[in-house]
């Protein structure tokens, strides 16, 4: 089965600044793919592209199979789009709002008012459904929004940051609603700033930088990009860390990082639980009082800062939405 | 569906849009009501007390002017409302859909006309009331109503391109009212432009207000023969010097509003 997204080398200026700089996507039918990068990495671009709102400069996509500039006007019926800023008239009661967007993917006014009823009701806002949306809080505002993608029950979802500005139970009900569209088969591409969200929702993780991908994989494979597993230790006194830096740095894969303030140690290592047992050992021989230590995996986060050389949060620059 | 039929029914569905949220927004709603009726009582009362006019009652004279400034003035609400829906991102909503681009602006104007129509309709009734009277043949005065409301669709193109091109509403609002206030009162709106002074005679003889004010007063009977028509050549032949204005004005801003509001939304 052909990929329900693919990009090949789209590239966007404006002006002199270069947003997109040969974006190369591909996404399975029925998978998700997360766009992990800081604020002006060129996500925004890539899917305003993806939707048909932009032309690409240069490099051609496919959208379920239909060129996004050729076959714009087709492919709109089939994809549905949910954007950073909540898309929804707030003059609108949430079921117009549904009606409206119906009518003009052309279902005909039974069918409109009865899927805008459908989806009130999935969303959770069929109290709600009957009063203008200026009443709203922002999380309504977004499940009122991301419904509106789903009008036509399109095969193909793009969701350009869905949780910015969502508190921790509204993204929490959101990722849920996505988790069961794509259990459905549909195809997402979502962005996001939020690494613990690309984590939870993607099967693979597109990472990218300056209007490139810089990598790309499960988020399982861009963690052991950066070395696999990390011993982490607390010791109970500051005079210890050097000890245990010289005594497990033979064990390490990579840079042993210390923080004097929270008394810790970060190291790098191979060998999974038994390289834990091995460390431990060690610094029993040598008497160090260890007060906690486990092992874990890599963050996102610190994967981004080792593929990008900064971290994920420090270009935001932009207010969170409303 | 054909792209026709597409287009128009996708412009209803816009313009059925429009007019609830004209409906729910109290702001908005006062601009189509309430403004033509401040507008008519205000200026017939204060200045018709005040000026009196051979051959004719003053509040005959004006009332074709109230009607083409609260056109001009009221047309603004187009603008605005465009400029706010650019700021909240529904423009990318509708772009996303598989619907006739051209709908937003068509839908938009249309709902624009059903608004002039109420506003029209208002003003009439009120100045029935305070005295104004039809003294010509009821086709005359049909046409009348008609070449208002031809010029308000036009003139809602007017106010699209400027909103389009400026993007915000307060930005809008201020340039808006700039360009509104010397068209309306350097006019025959409120005063006989064949008696203004120096340069400004000819300017308001040939701004297009004044020619659809003189067209509105011909076509409603609201004339006196101790008035004569003022020299100037599209005074002299109003009608259709103000229909040509608003074939004019659609051939260049149709255009125009489509190809800035692409722009707008392309971003």
């Amino acid at each position: 089965m052909p990929p329900a997204i693919v990009a090949e080398g789209l590239v966007k200026k404006y002006g002199t600044v270069t947003a997109l700089d040969g974006i190369d996507l591909s996404v399975p039918e029925g998978t998700v793919l997360g766009l992990l990068g800081p604020n002006g990495a060129g996500k925004t671009t890539t899917v305003r592209i993806l939707t048909t709102l932009l032309r690409p400069d240069a490099g051609h996509a496919t959208v379920a199979g239909l060129d996004v500039v050729a076959d714009a006007q087709r492919l709109r019926s089939r994809i549905g789009a949910s954007g950073q800023y909540a898309a929804v008239d707030e003059h609108l009661t949430g079921a117009e709002n549904l009606e409206m967007v119906g009518r003009l993917y052309h279902l005909g006014t039974r069918r409109s008012r009865q899927r805008a009823r459908e989806l009130l009701e999935r969303f959770d806002l069929t109290d709600a459904g009957d009063r203008p949306v200026k009443g709203y809080s922002g999380g309504m505002r977004r499940r009122l929004d991301l419904a509106g993608a789903l009008v036509a029950d399109p095969p193909v979802l793009f969701l350009d940051e869905p949780s910015t500005g969502l508190d921790p139970r509204a993204r929490a009900g959101l990722w849920e609603v996505i988790s069961e569209l794509v259990a459905g088969g549909t195809t997402v591409l979502l962005t996001t700033q939020y690494l613990e969200e690309a984590d939870r929702l993607a099967d693979r993780i597109a990472v990218v930088d300056h209007g490139r991908v810089i990598a790309l994989g499960t988020a399982d494979q861009l963690k052991d990009q950066v070395g696999g597993d990390r011993i982490e230790l607390t010791v109970s006194d500051s005079a210890e860390l050097e000890t245990v830096r010289r005594v497990l740095a033979p064990l390490a894969v990579a840079d042993v990082q210390t923080d004097p303030t929270a008394l810790s140690v970060t190291i790098p290592v191979a060998g999974g639980a038994a390289s834990l047992t091995t460390a431990l050992g060690h610094l029993a021989a040598e008497r160090v009082t260890v007060r906690d230590a486990g092992l874990r995996r890599p963050t996102l986060d610190e994967v981004f800062l080792s593929l990008t050389g900064h971290q994920a949060a420090t270009d935001d620059t932009k207010e969170p939405v409303r | 569906m054909s792209p026709l039929q597409m287009a128009i029914a996708d412009g209803m569905t816009i313009s059925k849009r429009n007019a609830l949220k004209i409906r729910r927004a109290p702001d908005l709603l006062g601009g189509v009501i309430i403004l033509p009726v401040v507008f008519v009582l205000l200026f017939v009362y204060v200045f018709g007390s005040m000026i009196d006019l051979p051959g004719i009652s003053y509040t005959e004279y004006l009332l074709p002017g109230i009607f083409v400034q609260t056109i001009v003035t009221s047309a603004q609400i187009t603008g605005y409302t465009l400029t706010q829906d650019l700021q909240k991102g529904i423009f990318d909503r509708f772009r996303t859909l598989p619907m006739a681009p051209s709908a937003v602006l068509v839908g938009q104007t249309l709902c624009d006309m059903l608004m002039n129509i109420t506003s029209i309709a208002t003003m009439a009734l009120v100045g029935l009331l305070v005295g104004w009277r039809v003294r010509s043949s009821p086709l005359e005065a049909v046409g009348g109503f008609l070449l208002l409301l031809f010029f308000a669709y036009a003139f809602s193109w007017v106010t699209a391109t400027i909103a389009l091109a400026l993007r915000t509403p307060e930005v809008f609002n201020n340039i808006a009212t700039l360009v509104s206030f010397p068209l309306v009162f350097l006019s025959n709106v409120f005063v006989d432009s064949s008696r203004l002074p120096g340069p400004l005679k000819p300017v308001a003889e040939w701004n297009p207000v004044s020619t659809f004010v003189q067209a509105a007063r011909e076509l409603f009977g609201n004339t006196t023969a101790l008035r004569p028509v003022p020299d100037a050549w599209p005074l002299q032949h109003a009608v259709a010097v103000s229909v040509g204005w608003c074939v004019l004005i659609l051939a260049v801003f149709v255009p125009l509003a489509t190809r800035l509001y692409k722009r707008a939304v392309s971003q």
